[in-house]
């Protein structure tokens, strides 16, 4: 396994430890609570970077994949009782099959018009399930307190559920940094520079696109059952919250596309900011307009993100920092 | 010799335009093919047929024995069938390295990617690009993209090569240096079939040439003929004896 040999595998790990050590140590919730937040953000700017920074298709509707990976795990560990990690594994599945059927339905489409899109099916998705009537329609589901009996209550559920979380978000950024080494990736940035030329030099362009953009829906599909787990409720309107995906394209922005360490960054801080802006009581709701000044500042001053600011002043931080 | 890629018949049409018309030839291996012809003849449409970027609209065309028509440019870049552009694509934000090791990685020998890194190294030292591997594409001159274009096509190790005015935009020195590369490449075992505008330059290299004009194919033959033939005199100056006019010394 190459990937073992990279230093910044490493650096992951640390990162997951440092998430585990402090809200276990002293058994802070609050804290638990904040990361849990910034833990799934690094996990969806993870894997949007796979679309966006690495094979450069915006997908607006990145959040659909984490919506309907919620609703699967709800629905199996309310109505079948099933156990909270096979509900969540068949989630991701479930839904990386769903999403390498949209893939092949809208990846003809190339630029604004797969942006579009993906909007698009974050719509359909949207209203299919508000009138899905096994998923409650907009009503949306409800887990029992006895859905959190088999791992022990539900404070025991709820510390088990981080630290499943934080484990997807170490193997959100371990997949960016292993497909960043790859072959595959290889093709990928060939594809996002120039589709074209890809394709003469032998990439199976539609093969890769279709299989990446079903590989960037499988971890949110699985953090979306185990947060939705933990949450005990799901409905449509807080499933597919646009907002959310547009801010996910915010992080990496802000953080660095096509970087490992740009995307965790970039989500960290703005969920960070956003947390605060949201509970501060001069500031609520002014999280958007403060994004929106940022993503100015950083695209006119630095378009590589902070990550490539960091290189720049760095540079040799490029072969440790991916 | 045995016939490396054979084009029968083969028509393209966008909307009411012919671009390429029945156009019949075929390219031995081992051979160094040239197309020439007038603005809008049809030479790169002809090489978007050839490897499969375009679909044709009539004819077929057989590379190895192989029917490729209909086929498209990832696969039959696995057959051996490479090319460069006209108007170069460099991927430009990665490295001169990376560029080309997607030639390796994903031509015809489909190589894992710390074997194609070999191999994209060689090659690029082969093209006159080895000291600079680690920078950006985007960093390179219209020359060095031009090599780029071919280090990349090279690095598939392709059976034929389909160079696009690879001469094109170059000062005379760096006109010698691909000129003598292109020699090399077939040297090598590497068949060429080259779309060129210096007449010089593809006169001296191709070992027989392929006139287009207006979609058709207007002649065929060895260089020495191809230049003499008054349609293509006509084609390219207007007047069918201005050679003689031009070259008579009294």
């Amino acid at each position: 396994m190459m990937i073992l040999r990279h230093p910044f595998f490493y650096i992951i790990l640390l990162i997951a430890a440092v998430f585990i050590y402090f809200p276990v140590h002293g058994d802070n919730v609050s804290l638990r609570e904040d990361l849990i937040l910034v833990a799934v953000a690094i996990i969806l700017a993870s894997n949007l970077n796979l679309m966006i920074g690495y094979t450069g298709y915006v997908n607006f509707g990145h959040i659909v994949f984490y919506g309907l990976g919620g609703y699967v795990g709800i629905y199996l560990v309310s109505v079948h009782n099933w156990r909270l990690v096979p509900a969540a594994l068949v989630a991701g599945v479930a839904v990386s099959l769903c999403a390498l059927l949209f893939g092949l339905l809208i990846l003809r489409l190339r630029g604004a018009y797969f942006a579009l899109a993906t909007i698009g099916i974050l719509q359909a998705v949207q209203a299919f399930v508000s009138n899905f009537g096994p998923w409650e329609r907009s009503t949306g589901m409800y887990l029992p307190m006895t859905a959190y009996q088999p791992l022990g209550g539900a404070t025991r559920a709820l510390w088990i559920t981080y630290y499943l979380i934080i484990g997807v978000m170490a193997l959100s950024m371990m997949l960016s940094l292993a497909i960043k080494n790859s072959k595959f990736g290889l093709g990928l940035f060939a594809i996002r520079e120039d589709e074209d030329a890809a394709v003469v030099l032998g990439v199976n362009a539609t093969v890769y696109k279709a299989i990446v953009y079903s590989v960037s829906a499988f971890l949110p599909a699985v953090a979306g059952a185990l947060m939705f787990y933990k949450n005990a409720m799901i409905d449509p309107s807080i499933a597919f919250e646009f907002m959310l995906s547009l801010e996910g394209i915010v992080m990496l922005m802000l953080g660095g596309q096509g970087a490992v360490m740009g995307a965790a960054l970039g989500a960290g801080l703005y969920e960070r900011l956003r947390s605060y802006l949201l509970t501060s009581p001069t500031l609520s709701n002014f999280h958007l307009v403060i994004a929106g000044g940022l993503l100015l500042l950083v695209v006119l001053f630095s378009p590589g993100g902070l990550i490539g600011w960091f290189y720049r002043l760095v540079p040799s931080a490029r072969k440790v920092i991916e | 010799m045995s016939a490396l890629l054979e084009v029968h018949g083969v028509s393209k049409r966008f909307g009411g335009l012919l671009a390429v018309s029945d156009v019949t030839f075929s390219l031995a291996e081992g051979e160094i093919l040239g197309l020439i012809g007038p603005n809008g003849a049809g030479k790169t449409t002809l090489f978007n047929v050839v490897n499969t970027v375009y679909r044709a609209d009539g004819g077929n065309i057989t590379f190895l024995g192989r029917d490729i028509t209909g086929s498209s440019p990832d696969k039959v870049v696995h057959l051996g069938l490479a090319r460069t552009h006209q108007i170069v694509k460099p991927l430009n934000d990665l490295t001169l390295l990376d560029n080309v090791t997607v030639g390796a990685c994903f031509g015809h020998d489909y190589l894992d990617l710390k074997a194609a890194r070999t191999v994209a190294l060689d090659v690029l030292k082969q093209v006159g690009l080895g000291e600079r591997v680690n920078t950006p594409a985007r960093s390179l001159t219209i020359a060095g993209k031009k090599r780029l274009e071919v280090a990349r096509a090279l690095a598939a190790k392709p059976k034929l090569l389909l160079l696009d005015e690879v001469l094109a935009g170059l000062n005379p020195t760096e006109v010698a240096q691909m000129i003598d590369l292109v020699r090399k490449i077939r040297d090598s075992g590497v068949s060429v079939f080259m779309i060129e505008h210096l007449m010089q330059a593809i006169m001296s290299l191709s070992d027989r040439i392929v006139v287009l004009n207006l979609g058709r194919k207007l002649a065929e033959g060895r260089p020495e003929e191809v230049v003499h033939n008054p349609d293509v005199v006509e084609a390219y100056l207007g007047f069918p004896d201005i050679v003689d006019k031009l070259t008579r010394t009294d």
